[in-house]
């Protein structure tokens, strides 16, 4: 990699690391695991002056149960998550989805942080947040702000957060029935499409579904008309098919590339509801 | 004496590979891991547009960077450095290794920067402004053959490389074409199976990209080159034709190369300007490609059209073929690029009796990077076609694929036997190894299981695929730089062993089958033997590693100079034992009397006596060393038999490979351990071509998989666990009888995969899917009219 010069310096707080970015007054960047900002790098399409390596901050990275709530710091590797034995007994959808993540490289590398601030419309991710409906918070010059991720992932590579912030970690509800799955885009092993489903069930019904889409369009995104017709539904093969078939149709665009043009990609998108909604419907 | 340990023989046997410790505890040696006092690094300013008029090139920012020695634009490199030569006897078009005046693919050089360290070397090439006036850029083939969308070279009409060469039955020395036999063929048919079958182009991606350091020492005159190339000898002798200076004023060196696969056999634009600046800066240069680089500079593989004609009988007899071939070649001839496609050609018979054959070639320039050898070069292509084809003649005659081809097979008594195409096969027994491939796979089990599962409402399915590979090439008569091997063994004076190899390796593991061989000609540990190779300085002349030749034809050139150094060995013995040399045995590192090993020498005694020769015996000269140049008389024609099992999912199209079961005749083995290493290589490139690997260009000539993000290499959790057997059958071409084996696993695999994929989806009517078998495309297959 021949990236244009840089410095690099390392932050040891959080509000270290704020102090160093408004120092460098707009040319500074964080870097913590760099799987999405080096090669950018590499090919010269970010050039920040200044590198702050968060990847050390005490306690950024961690996994914990707080207040009835899973914490994970914003540093934490994929491969971490995908091998917690907390996160895969209390909400095992969060693990499976790391698992999936890249290569092995990639997940020692990459951080849930990382991959959430950088928003690529295929990471696996964002829509297991969204099915989670997961909390992003984030320290800025005054101070907290929390923002539900179906309000955080706004457009391509945009997100609710602004320059000056940082994100200190995910924080969702634990839910066991809840699953992932990604039709595996075969070089990078990004998703085609991604489909995470999270079904809140109470006595033999879905008291309501939330379901995260990846990889279809600019963001990822919930897929509320399949939500809709879940929704005091019996929790039932007969209820989740037709359901499914629905994901997707009110999408006004759908992306295409050379691995999956647009026509395939919608038709794909039913699949995975469905193909996670029976995970999800297997853990109840 | 001391009793020595007996040492076991070791040919044969699953010796691990000596090479491997420093390889993968990163104590080797690349070229970037060359650093000189002064050196200066390059970097090059390479062009984003396909096809396009320079109209003009600013370099004075660049110039005006600190740390920048120099900038040269494509005409002052040209002042330099004559166009390049290419190893062909095919007509060319001049090629600048910096483009002058028109830019013919993107990533093609247009300036080059002589810097103070790498990054200040890239900076300064972000800084030339580069002004292009685009050309309409040619990216189909087949329109390009008509001269559209435009002309790339002037002198090259309707952009036809080679405009059409003929082979095959009824063509003559001198290139008349007598059709008759051909025609009668068809005429007699009454089957006809007709296909048009793209076998796509792909990205060699060596683990260790291309790199060279030269340096040219004005006090002594002389260069020494060193580059991540497989033929350190054909590098010098370009080198030196290329800068004026002679072969003995050039060293070149390969170090640890890390892959090649075809794609660092030619000698390549940035090895001349690295030497020619040099030259005439008077300094040390450094150029390491990029990855991103990689993809578009460094030479692609494959590209080749195939409109296949079968005329058959309803019983399965194959009467004729006709192959007409349309080669992609990219935007200029490279050293081999013209000659690959031919072997497709010289391969068309492949394992079967066909009594007439016509093939002709077509190579067309398009606004791409340009192809040369890819593993295999040519032969998959020709295995792929034909081996499909099969298939579907089989599928129409409702035949089993094996009893097709059966039917089809050249009878081991015909061996050695002339193709159609003028081919000598030296030996074969075919119907052994798909024999064997039944049997191994459990064929029968197999379609029981497939049967069963389709029951079940699943899309699976069974192909199976013949080879025949050419390797060992290849008589100097084949080769325009020679097609010999040459080995050197010197015994040194404390009884250990320097061997030097002409076929400089990059991954083929010589440093363990060499000295596999040379312990058990000597009879000495393994350990006691060192395996030189990629120095012209140190060792003195060879040809290179390609073309599966390295154990065929360098191993021999080792054998046959080891037992000219162990012959004179032996008469130093019989000095010293007082016996005569036709009774020695060399065994567990002693030379002695047959039958009273008591009074054996030791190895290293009899050395030092050969260099302090008191007394010397009359006739001898001191020392032992010698050497030995190996010219085959032929290629060696090695074969096998591939299948596979292959699920579809119904509704994703997503294919999985649930089981490759392979049968290789690589003739006799010196390390099986090495020889599935070359097996299971060859087959993960060869699945990768069927499945998932496949370089993108859009319309305007922009390679669109131009990284590992959207260009697939197969990972390990890609493929099964592979099912490895074989079939021994000599050569009677080399005294070893080994045939080689580097190429092989991409022949069978490729075709045999596709031939499951069309079998899975034979409920859909479809009897060819081109590749690579992406999801998408066996979706629409699935999904037909209701996509």
């Amino acid at each position: 990699m021949i990236p244009t010069s840089f410095e690099y310096v390392r932050a040891t707080s959080l509000e270290d690391a704020l102090a160093k970015l408004k120092a460098a007054n707009g040319s500074g960047k964080f870097i913590a695991g760099g799987h999405s900002l080096v090669p950018l790098m590499k090919l010269r399409l970010s050039e920040p002056q200044l590198l702050i390596d968060i990847g050390r901050i005490p306690d950024l990275a961690g996994i914990s149960e707080r207040d009835g709530k899973m914490v994970i710091g914003a540093g934490t590797v994929h491969h971490d998550i995908a091998t917690s034995s907390v996160i895969r007994e209390r909400c095992p959808v969060v693990a499976d989805a790391a698992a999936m993540i890249g290569d092995p490289q990639v997940r020692n590398r990459g951080t849930i942080g990382g991959s959430v601030a950088h928003a690529d419309p295929s990471a696996d991710m964002p829509a297991v947040l969204l099915a989670l409906d997961a909390e992003i918070h984030l320290k800025g010059p005054n101070g907290w702000r929390v923002v539900k991720a179906p309000d955080f992932f706004r457009d391509l590579f945009t997100v609710d957060m602004a320059h000056d912030e940082i994100i200190a970690s995910i924080q969702f509800a634990p839910l066991r029935t809840a699953a992932y799955a990604k039709l595996y885009q075969r070089a990078s092993h990004y998703a085609i499409v991604g489909v995470a489903a999270a079904l809140h069930v109470s006595g033999g019904r879905i008291a309501s579904a939330a379901i995260g889409l990846t990889g279809a369009a600019s963001h990822a995104r919930r897929l509320t008309n399949v939500e809709r017709a879940l929704a005091g539904q019996p929790l039932s093969q007969q209820t989740i098919a037709p359901a499914a078939q629905v994901a997707g149709v009110d999408l006004a665009e759908v992306n295409s590339d050379i691995h999956a043009g647009a026509e395939y990609r919608r038709a794909m998108i039913p699949v995975f509801t469905r193909r996670a909604l029976e995970s999800a419907m297997a853990r109840a | 004496m001391a009793p020595t340990p007996v040492l076991p023989k070791l040919v044969g046997e699953r010796v691990k590979r000596r090479e491997d410790p420093r390889l993968i505890q990163g104590r080797a040696t690349y070229v970037d891991d060359i650093k000189i006092v002064g050196m200066h690094h390059l970097a090059f300013k390479r062009s984003d547009v396909a096809h396009g008029r320079i109209r003009s090139i600013d370099t004075s920012a660049a110039e005006a960077m600190e740390g920048v020695e120099a900038v040269f634009t494509g005409a002052q490199i040209a002042e330099l450095l004559a166009p390049m030569p290419i190893g062909t006897p095919f007509p060319s078009p001049p090629h600048r290794a910096v483009a002058v005046d028109v830019v013919r693919y993107a990533g093609e050089a247009v300036a080059v920067v002589v810097a103070s360290n790498r990054y200040t070397a890239r900076d300064a090439a972000d800084a030339i402004v580069v002004d292009i006036d685009p050309l309409p850029a040619v990216v189909d083939p087949e329109l390009a053959m008509k001269g559209q969308p435009a002309v790339i070279h002037g002198d090259f009409p309707n952009n036809l490389a080679v405009a059409l060469v003929p082979s095959g039955t009824g063509v003559s020395a001198d290139g008349k074409v007598d059709d008759s036999a051909v025609d009668k063929a068809f005429a007699a048919a009454e089957v006809v199976i007709s296909q048009r079958m793209m076998n796509q182009r792909l990205v060699p991606n060596a683990m260790e990209p291309r790199g060279v350091v030269a340096q040219f020492e004005p006090g002594k005159g002389s260069m020494t080159i060193w580059s991540s190339t497989q033929n350190p000898h054909i590098l010098r002798s370009m080198i030196a034709a290329m800068t004026g200076l002679g072969q003995d004023q050039v060293r070149a060196i390969a170090p640890e190369v890390g892959g090649g696969f075809g794609a660092k056999i030619n000698i390549y634009a940035e090895e001349y300007v690295a030497a020619v600046i040099s030259k005439r800066l008077g300094i040390p240069v450094k150029w390491i490609e990029d990855r991103s680089e990689a993809f578009v500079a460094t030479t692609h593989g494959r590209d080749i059209i195939g409109y296949i004609d079968v005329a058959a009988k309803r019983d399965g007899t194959v009467l004729g073929i006709k192959l007409r071939l349309i080669a992609d070649i990219g935007a200029y001839n490279m050293l081999l690029t013209a000659a690959i496609p031919t072997l497709t050609m010289m391969m068309a018979n492949a394992t079967y009796d066909i009594p007439a054959i016509r093939t002709t070639l077509t190579e067309v320039f398009t606004n791409k990077t340009p192809t040369d050898a890819y593993r295999g070069a040519g032969r998959p292509e020709a295995t792929y076609f034909v081996e499909r084809a099969m298939d579907m003649l089989a599928r129409e005659l409702k035949m089993d694929p094996a009893d097709l081809r059966r039917k089809n097979f050249i009878a081991p008594d015909k061996f050695p036997y002339v193709t159609q195409m003028g081919a000598v096969y030296d030996s074969g027994e075919y119907e052994k190894a798909l024999d064997l491939a039944l049997k191994a796979s459990n064929w029968k089990g197999l379609v029981a299981e497939r049967d069963a599962a389709r029951k079940e409402g699943r899309l699976v399915g069974l192909g199976l695929a013949m080879y025949v590979e050419v390797c060992g090439l290849g008589p100097s008569s084949s080769l325009p730089t020679g097609g010999w091997e040459h080995g050197q063994v010197t015994v040194e004076r404390d009884g250990r062993i320097s061997a030097t190899t002409g076929a400089s390796p990059h991954g083929q593991g010589n440093e363990t089958t060499f000295a596999q061989m040379l312990a058990d000609q000597f009879g000495v540990p393994i350990e006691h033997i060192t395996i030189l190779h990629g120095d012209t300085g140190v060792v003195k002349q060879g040809i290179g590693t390609f073309g599966s030749r390295s154990q065929a034809v360098a191993g021999t050139a080792l054998h046959l100079a080891g037992g000219r150094v162990k012959t004179k060995m032996a008469k130093f013995a019989a000095a010293l034992l007082e016996a005569h040399e036709d009774d020695l045995v060399f065994e567990n590192g002693t030379i002695g009397v047959k039958g009273s090993p008591a009074s054996a020498k030791s190895f290293a005694e009899v050395a030092g006596y050969a260099y302090v020769p008191v007394p010397l015996p009359p006739g001898l000269e001191p020392g032992l060393s010698d050497e030995a140049f190996f010219e085959p008389a032929n290629n060696t024609y090695p074969f096998g038999c591939h299948i596979s099992m292959l699920e579809i999912d119904r509704e994703t199209g997503e294919p999985v490979l649930l089981k490759l079961i392979a049968v290789d005749d690589a003739g006799n083995l010196i390390n099986p351990l090495i020889v599935e290493g070359q097996i299971h290589g060859g087959l993960a490139q060869g699945i990768g071509q069927a499945m998932i690997e496949e370089a993108v260009y859009s319309e305007d000539g922009q390679l669109l998989t131009g990284s590992f993000m959207d260009y697939a290499l197969p990972r390990a959790t890609d493929f099964p666990r592979f099912e490895l057997h074989s079939t021994v059958t000599p050569t009677p071409v080399n005294p070893l009888g080994a045939k080689g084996v580097g190429e092989a696993g991409t022949l069978g695999s490729t075709p045999c995969i596709v031939n499951a994929a069309v079998d899975a989806l034979g409920e859909f009517g479809v009897t060819h899917i081109d590749m690579m078998l992406r999801p998408e495309k066996l979706w629409r297959i699935i999904h037909g009219g209701k996509a």
